[in-house]
């Protein structure tokens, strides 16, 4: 490849040092590398990358602007359709998205749209730059948001720009839902996501913490005061295995791990007070990004991880760059196994995960192949602590207790796909809660759609 | 923030506070509990209730100084602020007219019979309190359960004979029982040891019975699956499906195993923080 076609790199800290702290990994661009990346973007006709997008950002435009060296321009164009970037360009699926369908991927690597997106908002948040957007014409219709979490604040930006009273009302004592409480720092730190969620502060939208609608606020409250509604409440229940010792100490829910120590910051106990047990051979169960997530923080707890994964690594539904980072900081990954038992000492604590060895099938009709369980392949290994990272699921405090919201089997709210509406009127629903567990992203492209829907419903 | 607006150190062990929580106060039913956090850098700590004034806006709560976390609470004074009071949290205890009731608290799990005898005998019910501490010194609530509660009797027990009647709760739980008195329910607070022989006394009478489990919870709000335990074979969190389960169902073994899972970490940090404000946990 001659040098345009190959991407500015990023520089990101080495993983003998990352994985000693909780510090970000990759550094990102620094404004001259940014214009030197903006600048191989061929400013093809089609865009495809608009499409790419759930959010539908006007991406030519804003890497034009980098380009031109117009930042605090490509900081309004991104937020005209994205109020938090400086969490997507660290979190989305880039590759699978608007850098996937990029013209310039034909010739060489796509643009880092990705990077780009994030160098801008972390400019703008280390310059300063005015970021307080203007409001459309106030309105007097009040839109009530569960959950302050992608799809939350993404609605609720969108309405407040356009004029709405807008109150978030959050299960947790801090904003923004699983990016604080699932995602790692060295992912993305809490100072960014507080930052990005000072922008709805400064929509005049207001956030309530600590309500649990369901639990402490009920539902029919919320719609006595508000003209309409948006449920985000997420998949925030975690899935258990159902298999022999999942009780033992030591075995641990990916969110109760990362829970422990994102949320409330267990990596600093005992300055912070929420303990988790000490640990020396990890073993996470599952291969999906909350899996790299809880690897890849066990390492820094100083612990040995293992990926313990039923396919094998290309199957994983992670992140290239999490699967990469990951492999980089030393997880291992024990793929073609399948944990099929805990067993414990005396006392109640992990000791051991019975494993199988797996071979996969022709792939099905999802396209991935399924793993079959080789019978006499038991054997043990031994593990100290065991995070179970098999999905979540929507946490049925809300579902169980919101009258005329209807749901699936699962746990998923009905929603009617043109109108966002769920069966109960004016209460639209979005994000995980509705789809199970998905990306940021798509989360958030759910919040855009429900805040068009509600204007509609509005009007 | 909510501001401590009264403190009182009821014994060496025990302390009761009441704080402005006006939303909590509004909705909070017997069996319930609430979540503080007193700090940035704090835990989340689910509490009891003992009692609640909706018009003032205020909850009380009794905690035991057992780690560090109420080792420190212990240390705010009135006017000091909690900065999250969270709740009600878990689902509130079935209230109606059973008949005979006996209600049973094992130490801090007396408070929480407080309001939960009080409720029931406003419902129309007979009812008795165990109340069972180690030792003369620790009693808390006989006054309040007795004449606020209004209830029918009234036992004390102390470990080591100091005061009351010598022995466990369920001593005088069997004397119920073998004095023929018709019990139509028991409902048990307090160590999971306590709750687990209470259940495995009535189980053979076929009383109905009800515990409430204190689990270790995170969250508190079904997100984490900490407080995870085995009821009638299947997996409940206490902190959203109860923390009332029918004790008859409840596996108390895993339980007691599993509320162990922080112990080292929590003496660690206790030691720490005795270290740091040497001498002034008296």
């Amino acid at each position: 490849m001659s040098p345009e076609e190959e991407r500015i790199k990023v520089p990101e800290r080495s993983p003998e040092e990352r994985v000693n702290d909780f510090h970000e990994v990759p550094l990102g661009y620094t404004p001259e590398q940014a214009m030197e990346e903006a600048q191989r973007c061929l400013e093809c006709a089609k865009s495809p990358c608009i499409g790419g997008c759930p959010v539908e950002i006007d991406i030519p435009k804003f890497v034009k602007q980098i380009a031109d060296g117009e930042f605090q321009e490509a900081l309004e164009t991104l937020k005209e359709f994205n109020c938090i970037p400086a969490i997507t360009g660290r979190v989305c699926p880039q590759e699978e998205q608007c850098e996937e369908v990029c013209v310039m991927g034909n010739v060489g690597d796509p643009i880092n749209i990705g990077k780009l997106e994030r160098f801008v908002a972390d400019y703008a948040r280390e310059n300063d730059l005015e970021e307080t957007p203007e409001i459309e014409e106030t309105k007097e219709e009040r839109v009530a948001i569960v959950g302050s979490g992608p799809s939350g604040v993404t609605c609720a930006a969108m309405l407040a720009q356009n004029g709405y009273q807008v109150t978030i009302f959050e299960a947790l004592h801090e904003p923004g839902g699983v990016l604080k409480y699932g995602i790692p720092e060295f992912r993305l730190p809490n100072d960014v996501i507080d930052h990005e969620l000072e922008y709805l502060d400064e929509l005049g939208v207001e956030m309530r913490m600590n309500r649990i609608v369901g639990q402490n606020i009920e539902l029919k409250e919320l719609k006595d005061e508000h003209d309409a509604i948006y449920v985000a409440t997420g998949a925030g229940s975690p899935r258990f295995l159902g298999f022999e010792g999942e009780d033992l100490k030591g075995v641990y829910s990916a969110n109760e791990f990362l829970t422990r120590i994102n949320l409330m910051k267990a990596y600093k106990f005992p300055e912070y007070d929420t303990p988790i047990t000490d640990m020396e051979k990890v073993g996470v169960i599952g291969a999906g990004n909350v899996a790299m997530d809880a690897a890849r923080s066990a390492l820094r707890m100083g612990a040995e991880s293992h990926i313990l994964y039923r396919r094998t690594t290309e199957w994983s539904p992670a992140r290239d760059e999490e699967v990469e980072h990951a492999k980089q900081e030393g997880v291992q990954f024990d793929t073609l196994c399948n944990p099929k038992k805990f067993k414990g000492d005396e006392d109640g604590w992990l000791e051991e995960i019975v494993l199988y060895e797996c071979e996969l099938e022709e792939p099905g009709e999802d396209g991935r192949p399924s793993p079959t369980v080789l019978e006499d392949t038991e054997h043990s290994e031994e593990f100290d602590t065991a995070v179970i990272a098999i999905g979540q699921q929507p946490n049925k405090v809300f579902y169980e207790n919101a009258e005329g919201v209807d749901v699936k089997e699962w746990g998923g709210i009905i929603i009617d796909e043109d109108t966002r509406m769920t069966t109960e009127e004016g209460v639209f629903a979005g994000g995980d809660a509705v789809s199970g567990a998905a990306t940021v992203i798509l989360a958030m492209g759910d919040g855009r759609e429900a805040a068009k829907s509600i204007m509609e419903y509005l009007e | 923030m909510h501001k401590i607006t009264e403190k009182e150190r009821m014994n060496e062990e025990m302390t009761r506070i009441e704080v402005e929580a006006p939303l909590v106060a509004k909705k909070i039913k017997p069996g319930q509990f609430i979540v503080i956090r007193m700090h940035e850098k704090g835990e989340r700590i689910p509490l009891t209730l003992y009692k609640k004034d909706e018009e003032e806006g205020t909850i009380q709560m009794i905690f035991q100084k057992v780690g560090k976390s109420t080792h420190e609470l212990d240390t705010y004074e009135e006017g000091d602020e909690i900065l999250d009071v969270v709740g009600p949290m878990g689902t509130a205890a079935e209230i109606k007219d059973y008949g005979t009731v006996v209600c049973i608290g094992g130490g801090v799990g007396t408070p929480e019979v407080f309001p939960l005898a009080k409720a029931l005998k406003e419902a129309g019910n007979e009812v008795i309190v165990v109340s069972g501490f180690r030792t003369k010194d620790l009693v808390i609530c006989e006054p309040e359960i007795e004449q606020d509660a209004c209830v029918d009797e009234l036992h004390i027990t102390t470990d080591d004979g100091s005061y009351g009647r010598e022995g466990f709760t369920s001593h005088v739980l069997e004397e119920l029982i073998e004095s023929d008195k018709e019990i139509d329910l028991v409902h048990a607070v307090g160590p999971p040891i306590m709750m687990k022989v209470i259940a495995d006394i009535t189980e053979p009478h076929d009383i109905p019975t009800r515990v409430s489990l204190n689990s270790i919870m995170l969250d508190a709000t079904g997100m984490c699956g900490s407080c995870r335990v085995e009821v009638g074979g299947d997996m409940k969190l206490a902190c959203v499906d109860g923390p009332e389960f029918d004790a008859h169902e409840v596996n108390f073994e895993e339980l007691m195993q599993r509320i162990t899972m922080f112990e080292e970490k929590e003496e660690e940090a206790l030691e720490r923080w005795k270290e740091e404000h040497g001498g002034c946990c008296q």
